[in-house]
């Protein structure tokens, strides 16, 4: 299935901004920060549509991907 | 810290007081508040001469401690017409502290049309005639008072805005780059400029280190907290390489980024003004991505903006302001919000006061959509200059909105409302609500468990939780705001279970004294319910504490969300 994958801040570094990847039926978010060799504990906020999802959220062909490092401001 | 200096404007006299036993334990906004509650009449007007502007640097201000430089400044509001805290870098508060000044009270008025600069030093205060300052702006009273005495010099200064006490007019504080920070919100500046204080400028040469009474302790306490900021993937990665604008795309991609005065959640050029680009610019043009307010920052969160000869166009640009102007008025070009972020700066006034009046005046048809160049002009040339236009927006959001007769007009207790929309990141509209300032981010900053995912995760769309999670954000809040502390501290401190008793620590072994983490709760809540009597005796009801009315029926696209709490929900906030 097609993922779009949207990366921020220091994701960006050496990869990507936005991409559209392959993975198969029911990959999750791990799946995702593996394929990217993102370190799971580096992950700061994956969304959805504007939500909030976890890391073993089931993800859906089609689907934007956004995952953010631990990021803050204010 | 062991004085208390009383200046009297009316009599042009200082008087150094010892530090009564009720404030002993109180520093910073602790202690503003409470003087500002034990010594002004809560229904005076902010402009007259029974309000008193309040200096206090926090507790911790003046030791090693990382982060420690923050100076509290306190009135009541001529803004909100509320009590007021507003905290700065800058110089002024480790200057202070060498001084041995607790706290600077300013009190009375001079005769009309008299302009003074106070020059503070070890010995007291002096009453300098400051006429030929009148009518400069910020960057050249620096100018000036470098060339009197020398860059060593502490400098807090307004502009012509705050001596025309137009109430967004700010107080700004010499950075140690002979640039600008500001006790930016509630119109501090307009208190300032009714004193008839233009500057007030620091020697601090005979000055003392500021005395520790454990040392070793101290030292122990201090090495693990810095150790915490650095730790933190947020203060040790994130604030220094990308800056507080990082939050553009996160907020964005969360539907909560008010764009073109708070009708969308989502921002289509919102790339274009974002912390990852503005990185890139700086870096690209041989800017500085790394700054710090004060002496003793390890986050160094802030960044020196360029042109493309390299050429300084302003520092200090933050999060709020980015937004306020480049996605809220809708103008896309970065060096256009560059340019009016240092015209604020020079002028004087609140950057996101500012924003957020320029936003609700192209709401009212004055300034086209996205016109960065007029939005210059208009700060330079009429809110700088105090026109009759430059005062109806220069006096505040509200102001704007009611000379123009609208609806749409983001503000709670006439503060303006900052860069996160309280209808799909409902935490901080709670904040926004109950904060006795009126709506103020970082009174209680619920973005970190809405959004961001720092200590634990609060889900944003949804009410449930939420006016706890901004009651206990508004408590902590007031406690690090008499610290000293920068509130970025908050972010290990929410996330490394050693990081906030590291800081109790180091107020412990400062003092010689026994907090406990208990104490320093109590210390917040009693903070919160002393500005809150104070509101209540000004004459602010329940009433008061309540979102526009526009976020009950207007739907935020794209999670297409109204605010939708009832008075009794939030008045909950107050159940402690």
């Amino acid at each position: 299935m097609k993922i779009t994958v949207k990366l921020f801040a220091g994701f960006r570094n050496d990869r990507f901004k936005v991409d559209d990847l392959e993975f198969p039926e029911n990959a999750t978010v791990v799946d995702v920060l593996d394929a990217l060799k993102i370190n799971s504990p580096e992950l700061g906020v994956a969304m959805i549509n504007g939500r909030h999802v976890t890391r073993e959220h089931v993800l859906a062909d089609g689907e934007t991907l956004s995952l953010f490092p631990k990021v803050g401001g204010g | 810290m062991n004085k208390i200096y009383r200046v009297n404007m009316k009599d042009l006299t200082c008087k150094i007081e010892d530090v009564p036993a009720a404030w002993v334990g109180l520093g910073g906004r602790g202690l503003t508040s409470n003087i500002v509650a034990a010594e002004v009449p809560p229904t005076c007007h902010p402009l007259g001469p029974n309000n008193k502007l309040v200096f206090a640097p926090g507790l911790l201000t003046g030791t090693p401690a990382a982060q420690s430089g923050r100076m509290s400044a306190g009135a009541k509001s001529p803004l909100t017409g509320t009590i007021k805290e507003s905290n700065a870098g800058g110089t002024s508060a480790q200057q202070f502290a060498k001084l041995g000044i607790k706290a600077m009270i300013i009190e009375g008025q001079p005769a009309e049309g008299k302009w003074y600069e106070l020059h503070v030093n070890n010995d007291g205060v002096t009453f300098h005639d400051a006429s030929a300052l009148k009518g400069k702006q910020n960057f050249a009273v620096i100018d000036a008072m470098n060339a009197k005495y020398s860059p060593k010099i502490g400098v807090v200064t307004i502009g012509v805005p705050g001596e025309e006490r137009l109430k967004s007019a700010n107080i700004s504080v010499k950075d140690p780059d002979q640039k600008l920070r500001s006790h930016g919100r509630g119109g501090l500046g307009a208190v300032m400029g009714s004193k008839g204080v233009k500057v007030i400028t620091i020697d601090d040469s005979a000055g003392k280190k500021v005395e520790i009474a454990d040392p070793e302790k101290f030292r122990a306490a201090a090495k693990v907290f810095a150790k915490a900021m650095l730790d933190h993937p947020v203060t040790g990665e994130g604030l220094p390489i990308y800056g507080t604008n990082v939050l553009i795309n996160i907020i964005n991609e969360a539907g909560g980024l008010p764009t073109k005065n708070f009708r969308y959640g989502t921002c289509e050029h919102h790339d274009k003004v974002s912390g990852e680009t503005m990185h890139d610019v700086i870096a690209g043009r041989g800017g500085s991505t790394k700054h710090g307010c004060h002496a003793g920052c390890v986050i160094q969160c802030s960044q020196v903006y360029v042109d493309e000869k390299a050429e300084y166009i302003t520092s200090g640009f933050e999060y709020e302001t980015v937004w306020g102007l480049g996605i809220n008025c809708m103008i896309e070009d970065l060096d256009d919000c560059a340019r009016i972020d240092n015209a604020m700066d020079d002028i004087g006034i609140d950057s996101i006061e500012g924003a957020v009046i320029l936003g609700t005046a192209m709401e009212a048809g004055v300034i086209p959509w996205g016109d960065g160049k007029e939005c210059l002009r208009v700060m330079k040339e009429e809110i700088g200059k105090a026109t009759p236009l430059g005062r109806i927006l220069g006096n505040g959001t509200k102001s704007v909105g009611d000379a123009y007769g609208l609806t749409r007009v983001a503000v709670v207790k006439g503060q303006g409302i900052p860069a996160y929309d309280p209808r799909t990141i409902k935490g901080i509209g709670v904040t926004y609500a109950m904060s006795t300032m009126g709506a103020d981010h970082t009174a209680g900053y619920a973005i970190a468990t809405n959004i961001l995912q720092v200590g634990g995760h609060v889900d944003p769309l949804k009410k449930d939780g939420q006016v706890e999670l901004a009651r206990n954000l508004c408590i902590a809040t007031a406690a690090v705001d008499s610290t000293g502390m920068c509130i970025f501290v908050a972010f290990p401190a929410l996330d490394i279970p050693e990081c906030l008793p590291s800081l109790i620590d180091m107020i412990n072994a400062r003092y010689g004294i026994n907090l406990s983490g208990d104490d320093v709760t109590d210390l917040g809540k009693s903070i919160m319910k002393t500005e809150k009597a104070f509101n209540d005796a000004a004459g602010f009801t329940k009433a008061d504490d309540r979102l526009p009315e526009f976020f009950e029926y207007e739907p935020l696209p794209p999670h297409n969300m109204v605010w939708d709490f009832t008075g009794e929900e939030l008045d909950e906030f107050w159940n402690f």
